[in-house]
């Protein structure tokens, strides 16, 4: 009690330094240093693999065994990328990748949207069963229905084509992304709707005019997320392409695994350029990653 | 309230009878534009879930029509005289998930902790922690392949720069693979990260200036107010983590294609063997069925102790 009082009465450049120790302010101030280094920490152990990889690809064959590994290459081998990129046909993988990756994006993107309309805004019966459907179907493991749905395309003579893997998109664009559209769906003022109606909007003029313009935000974020998704799958053109030729990036990628499993430089100079579009879109669209997580509702 | 579900117990045709015409047209609508879904349902899940069935209880190379085998893909699987690998992998699978599951729960839970901290900087640290979720796939599981590489790996040069000591041959070495998979699936952590602080930051702040005035310290508030209010996100990641865990599959077939000698034969990477390598279709519809009614099961497991430990916001404790 005196000593507070004590420490009340005197300016604060007069404490001594344990007062100061164990004064609330400093303790603040080392938890949160605290903080700073262990977070520091982890994004640097997150980076150390990026920079290796990095590091990896622009070396001279030889360089990349060498003990102690050179972090930064002498000399910068540059020619590592073209070497890579024309040893497997590469710019035949990106044209199928951007094929699949921009039809599914649109595919998936329009279908939830008018999927997550029709369970948002309008009344219809069966809707919520239909909704309850949804959900369980988001948590259904994909692997019952590979084999069936191969032996599908099999069927319709689509296997070693793209086909299979862009058509189910155009599907309502997956489960979670219905469920997206329409928690975002649900928060606009349904008032809207009934002043377009007045004003001689029908259902789809709604949602073209109305709800589209003011969605911009879910639109983005299944978008990206579909993007993400596409570009990175590997088990579905694992499945259905055959052929060199029709290869994903992603595909391709593993090619090198067997052909040129010891050409590390190579390889990661390839997998460099597989990533860098990921990375580009990451960083200018942000947002929208962060958003995704808020649209579902899952808080505390 | 009643007669909204005196409404909900009509029939189909009871209901639609006392629409008027508007709301006939709606209700239309309503089946109209969310055709494409429910047509991809039927077509891309029910019925093929339908003829998995049916395909686990033939033998079939998909060239040649099937034969029915009856129950003969079950016991292959369960009996001793079986095919012993299946059970393997399962038991693989699960270690994976009963280690990595909980490690990344805690770990993704900790960083997000850490960044609400109320820090600067904090969008930063977000962008790189969530970096590795972004970068999913083959790209980074080649790159995994170099850094657990056992002579010029990253890992075992730090190894050796450290300890002096060889490190262990990882991908090569059965006792050592799975355990390279699980280092792997640390390093991702960012979406339940990202799910946890949207959490965290979701929780109202009168809650621990109420706690602050009963008296109680930092420790107190984080077990009677973080840990209840955040128990619903905590829940919703162990499902999917339990859920992803169990579907392991690009990883094991980049960086082990299931060795060294089974070690990292996980289900998923066995049935797409069994289907799409070696033709045998029926006896992979099998497995895709035991591995499906055994996340089943976990995941209602964890649902009906969901009871005992999740907190939902205006729920009444007790009866």
């Amino acid at each position: 009690m005196m000593q507070s009082q004590q420490v009340l009465t005197r300016p604060r450049y007069q404490r001594t330094l344990g007062e100061i120790l164990r004064g609330k302010r400093f303790s603040q101030l080392m938890t949160r240093i605290i903080v700073y280094i262990i977070l520091f920490a982890g994004a640097f152990i997150l980076m150390v693999p990026f920079a290796w990889m990095l590091s990896t690809s622009l070396k001279r064959p030889g360089a990349v065994f060498l003990f102690p590994p050179q972090w930064i290459p002498k000399p910068i081998v540059w020619s590592n990328y073209p070497q890579a990129w024309s040893y497997l046909p590469f710019n035949l993988f990106l044209k199928n990748t951007l094929i699949i990756t921009a039809t599914t994006v649109v595919g998936a993107t329009l279908s939830s949207a008018v999927v997550g309309y029709s369970f948002a805004r309008l009344r219809w019966i069966g809707r919520d069963i239909m909704f309850m459907v949804v959900l369980a179907t988001m948590m259904l493991p994909y692997h019952v229905t590979m084999i069936p749905v191969f032996a599908i395309w099999k069927k319709l003579g689509f296997v070693d084509t793209l086909v299979p893997l862009i058509v189910p998109a155009f599907f309502g664009g997956g489960a979670f992304n219905v469920f997206l559209m329409r928690q975002f769906f649900m928060t606009i003022p349904l008032e809207l709707d009934d002043a377009a109606k007045i004003d001689g909007c029908g259902v789809l003029g709604i949602f073209w005019r109305i709800i589209i313009p003011l969605s911009k935000p879910v639109v983005g974020t299944v978008a990206i997320f579909q993007f993400l998704y596409r570009w990175n799958d590997f088990m579905g053109p694992l499945i259905y392409l055959n052929t060199t030729k029709k290869y994903t990036l992603a595909l391709g990628l593993q090619l090198f695994r067997g052909q040129y499993s010891t050409k590390w430089e190579l390889l990661m100079a390839a997998s460099v350029i597989c990533m860098l579009p990921v990375l580009i879109i990451y960083f200018l669209a942000q947002r929208y990653f962060v958003q995704g997580i808020v649209f579902t509702g899952i808080k505390g | 309230m009643a007669t909204t579900t005196a409404v909900k117990r009509m029939g189909f045709w009871a209901r639609y009878r006392s629409m008027g015409r508007m709301a006939r047209r709606e209700h239309w609508w309503g089946w109209i534009l969310s055709s494409p879904w429910w047509l991809g349902f039927l077509i891309f899940t029910l019925l093929p879930m339908l003829a998995s069935i049916y395909f686990s209880l033939t033998r079939w190379d998909i060239l040649t029509p099937p034969q029915w085998v009856g129950l003969q893909n079950y016991r292959n699987i369960f009996s001793k005289a079986g095919d012993p690998i299946v059970l393997h992998s399962f038991k693989i699978t699960t270690i994976y998930a009963l280690v990595s599951v909980p490690l990344r729960l805690v770990l993704g839970f900790s960083i997000a902790l850490l960044m609400n901290q109320n820090i600067k900087g904090i969008f930063i640290f977000r962008t790189i922690y969530y970096l590795p979720a972004v970068l999913a796939g083959v790209a980074v599981a080649m790159l995994w392949r170099w850094v657990f590489n056992s002579e010029f790996g990253l890992i075992n040069l730090l190894i050796w720069t450290l300890f002096k000591v060889k490190g262990p041959a990882w991908l090569v070495d059965p006792d050592w693979a799975l355990w390279a998979l699980i280092i792997m699936s640390m390093w991702d952590v960012g979406s339940p990260m990202l799910i946890y602080l949207a959490g965290l930051q979701g929780i109202p702040t009168d809650l621990y200036e109420a706690a602050m005035v009963d008296g109680a310290n930092a420790w107190r508030r984080f077990w009677a107010v973080t840990i209840p209010m955040i128990s619903p996100v905590l829940f919703f990641n162990l499902v999917m983590g339990i859920i992803d865990a169990l579907q392991t599959f690009t990883q094991a077939f980049i960086l082990t294609e299931g060795g060294p000698n089974n070690a990292t034969m996980f289900a998923i990477l066995y049935m797409y063997l069994n289907a799409f390598r070696w033709f045998k279709m029926g006896f992979a519809s099998a497995i895709a069925w035991i591995l499906f009614i055994y996340i089943l099961i976990l995941t209602l497991i964890v649902f009906r102790s969901s009871a005992l430990w999740v907190h939902y916001e205006g729920e009444v404790k007790g009866r």
